[in-house]
């Protein structure tokens, strides 16, 4: 088991809902963003003069660009119903992580300032002045919400505090008080062109390696090309596949795929990376940047279609923002829907029979599925709604035998965050981090208790960096999250591949 | 014509005024303010009329509240459609001649009275008695419930115990249309009950009551989900590519 300076949650066998602990979680708030990373996003170094003042400003310039904040800020009615949804209070038992409390936070300034009952009547209506304190909770409680919108779900409004945690956020960036985590990684894309900070040579040196690897295990060429012009795909994925486990196994996958359909493919350097914290950061400005990277490539690599790997939050943005925010995407063959995810190709070619997939090559697993946050309540796969539930569901259930949902109230549209989503993913936040992921393990606990469940596959870079990460601290293996692509790599049957068995009896032969 | 009369007839143009100006400013607020990126919580119809559908559930039943927490539901619910069905009992007093569909929903109005209080009583007891919704609930969200409490209780009384001149009551109304001030029957009761409506009016664009307008507005529920199909785009997100 992992160690911990603070109190690993325990899991029960039926969730519960905590009483409220006022305060225990007040000290926890990731490092603050230098100068420098400040600067190469466009905003101040650091506090600003006149903060309050400038503070209100922002806001208000918000307020008129947002519709979401606008009606947010007004229509709550603290009915409650969100109180208990998140992961962050059931594994903290702060009540400031309950989503309205967080939402507050803002709003009682937004009423101070913006409306007429809080100018005149502050107490009653709850509405408090900019102070330094709230500006500290302001920091420390919008940097305990993964912006995973579970909140939204239940609320009679669809109030999605992700929305408010956003606007907080680039407030705060707008007077100089920036997380050094998000902020240092768009930098890093921008000077770079990807989070990690890969350089194109050690990208094209993996990849090669990658080669090797494949064709030493199935004796076939399966290439993983880099900045290759003219080919069909440009794949986007985050640049964790590149390297770490279990994500390089996902792109192990992709590449097999590719390789089965038979359509060439590429890689960018320039763009490579999905992930889009300027998302995290609620920039518009820094989420079109970031994205602008895709269209430049996409061009310059001439390509006809646009494919994204396994991330969930890279692929909210992709799906749902990224025509609106760098298209018109009328250079790319129109036959395909822009862009595209990983499964919804591979689901493609399993429904036209044209992957040959053996599921007892997974036998040594029994699996179950995590829902990714941005991938469940922020975007679809396929062309009806809810296909981005049931088109993993799917692949997972064509490349294994033994598969086994979670809780019903854990996942789908009701899934629980991992924890580390919406730019919390730094060790900084470790504790939030591990109490965070406490409904989603206790789910996990109950099926491998149950089920005998062994393995939980997902299709996004945090959930996997994440789970790895903190699922020993619950007495759990580092290895028991796998990448969804992993599976069908695993259980894919390349053209020309001799298997154990064809091995064995040609051996016999 | 007594001074309460004129009190209470200038009472009722100014709440007027405000409740229809102040929504009306709000609603103008809301519908102008850009969103700027689809923003649907998913799944999401993919659809006009699929988005239609997905409203009219979450007006008329509740339904995220209802996935969300089924105690706070069912007392919403009973609250809510009772306030419907006494506003349409109450439509009386403003309609001549009364329709007969209205006509015949009167004695329902009663009920939905009844409803209406029994209702509010239980949203009330859970702000306090649930430890995580009394830490959320201010002042004012006590002070409308009592409002809305108050506002029934007095109606109720004057439907069981002490009953008011109608005809009057709706004479002085019908005057107010032709500025004129006729005058009102001075039971303590209604007047109370009359104080209490024009409060209720007044703040109405000014509290949480903007839920009304809001859910209407709301980008996570009123979007239709064909982000890939259709750019999106905000006029000041326009700009930006100009640059
Ligand atoms: C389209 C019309 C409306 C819809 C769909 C609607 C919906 C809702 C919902 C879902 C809630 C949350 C659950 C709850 O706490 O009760 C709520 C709360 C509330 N609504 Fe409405 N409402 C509407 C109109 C109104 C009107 C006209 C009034 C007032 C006269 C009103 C007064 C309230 C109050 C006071 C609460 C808070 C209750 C509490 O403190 O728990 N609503 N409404
Ligand atoms: C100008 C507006 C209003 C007038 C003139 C008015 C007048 C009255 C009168 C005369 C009664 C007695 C009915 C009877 O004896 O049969 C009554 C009852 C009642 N009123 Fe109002 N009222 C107004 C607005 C409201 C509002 C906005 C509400 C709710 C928020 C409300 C809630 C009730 C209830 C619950 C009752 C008892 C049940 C019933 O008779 O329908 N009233 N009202
Ligand atoms: S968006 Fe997710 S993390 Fe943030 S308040 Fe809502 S439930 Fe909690
Ligand atoms: S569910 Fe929505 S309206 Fe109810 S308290 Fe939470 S944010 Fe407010």
């Amino acid at each position: 088991m992992a160690k911990a300076d603070f109190q690993v949650p325990e899991l029960k066998e039926y969730a519960e809902i905590p009483e409220i602990k006022p305060g225990v979680m007040a000290h926890s708030k990731p490092f603050k963003s230098k100068p420098d990373f400040q600067e190469a996003l466009g905003f101040p170094g650091e506090l600003v003069e006149d903060w309050q003042k400038k503070a209100i400003n922002k806001m208000g310039d918000l307020l008129g660009r947002y519709r979401s904040l606008r009606v947010y800020m007004d229509a709550c009615v603290k009915c409650g119903a969100c109180t208990d949804k998140c992961h962050y209070y059931l594994g903290t038992h702060d009540p400031k992580n309950m989503p309205v409390a967080r939402q507050d936070l803002l709003r009682k300034v937004y009423r101070r300032y913006f409306t007429l009952a809080g100018r005149l009547f502050p107490d009653l209506v709850g509405a408090t002045d900019l102070t330094e304190d709230v500006l500290g909770d302001w920091y420390n409680y919008y940097h305990q919400c993964s912006q995973c919108r579970r909140c939204s779900v239940f609320c009679p409004y669809g109030i999605d505090t992700a929305e408010i945690s956003m606007a907080a956020r680039e407030i705060m960036d707008s007077i100089g008080v920036g997380q050094k985590y998000c902020n240092e990684i768009i930098g890093k894309v921008y000077k770079i062109g990807n989070n990690l900070g890969l350089p194109g040579p050690a990208l094209a040196d993996t990849l090669e390696g990658l080669e090797e690897d494949v064709f030493d295990e199935t004796g076939v060429e399966v290439k993983y090309p880099l900045d290759q012009e003219g080919v069909d795909i440009l794949l986007i994925t985050p640049s964790a596949d590149f390297f770490a486990e279990p994500h390089v196994d996902g792109l192990i996958g992709y590449g097999k795929v590719f390789h089965e359909a038979g359509v060439s493919w590429t890689l960018s350097s320039y763009a490579s990376e999905a992930a889009n914290f300027g998302m995290f950061i609620g920039s518009y400005d820094n989420m079109r940047r970031v994205s602008m990277r895709i269209r430049e490539a996409a061009i310059k690599l001439g390509v006809k279609r646009i494919v994204f790997g396994e991330c969930g939050h890279a692929w909210r943005v992709a799906y749902s923002f990224l025509n609106t925010l760098v298209g018109p995407w009328d250079f790319l063959d129109p036959r395909y829907p822009v862009p595209q995810h990983i499964c919804e190709f591979t689901y493609d070619l399993i429904q036209q029979g044209k992957l040959r997939l053996d599921k007892s090559r997974n036998d040594d697993m029994v699996l179950t599925y995590h829902d990714s946050c941005n991938v469940a309540r922020a975007s679809r796969m396929g062309d009806k709604p809810g296909g981005q539930f049931d088109i993993p569901r799917a692949i997972i259930r064509a490349s294994c035998n033994h598969f086994y949902d979670m809780d019903e109230e854990t996942i789908r549209d009701r899934t629980f965050c991992c924890g580390g989503g919406g730019g919390l993913l730094t060790d900084d936040l470790m504790e939030v981090r591990v109490k965070g992921a406490q409904p989603r393990v206790e789910a996990l606990n109950h099926v491998i208790q149950e089920k005998g469940v062994t393995h939980m596959a997902a299709i996004c870079a945090i959930c996997k960096s994440q789970f790895t990460k903190v699922l020993p601290y619950y007495g759990m293996d580092m290895g028991q999250i796998v990448s969804v692509h992993q599976l069908v790599s695993n259980a894919l049957i390349l053209t020309g591949q001799e298997t154990e068995e064809e091995e064995a009896v040609e051996a016999a032969a | 014509m007594s001074l309460i009369s004129n009190f209470y007839a200038y009472l009722f143009y100014f709440a007027t005024f405000v409740l229809l100006g102040g929504l009306a400013l709000k609603v103008w607020q809301y519908a102008r303010t850009p969103a700027p990126l689809k923003i649907p919580t998913t799944p999401a119809p993919t659809t006009g009329s699929g988005v239609v559908l997905r409203m009219t559930r979450e007006v008329v039943l509740f339904e995220s509240l209802f996935r969300g927490n089924k105690w706070t539901w069912i007392f919403s619910w009973m609250f809510h459609f009772g306030l419907l069905l006494v506003t349409l009992r109450h439509l009386r007093y403003f309609i001549d001649p009364v329709p007969v569909p209205l006509q015949m929903i009167q004695p329902f109005g009663i009920y939905g009275g009844m409803a209406m209080v029994v209702g509010l009583g239980g949203l009330w007891v859970r702000r306090f008695f649930v430890d995580r919704v009394r830490y959320i609930s201010s002042r004012s969200d006590h002070l409308i419930l009592g409002l809305l409490v108050a506002i029934g209780l007095s109606g109720l009384t004057m439907r069981f115990v002490v009953h008011t001149d109608i005809i009057r009551l709706k004479e002085f109304f019908a005057g107010l249309y032709n500025f004129e001030i006729v005058t009102l029957p001075a039971d303590p009761v209604l007047l109370l009950h009359l104080l209490l409506v024009a409060t209720l009016m007044i703040i109405f664009p000014y509290s949480k009551l903007l839920h009304m307008p809001g859910l209407f507005f709301s980008p996570t529920r009123n979007q239709v989900d064909n982000p890939r199909e259709q750019r999106h785009i905000a006029p000041w997100a326009k700009r930006l590519e100009q640059e």
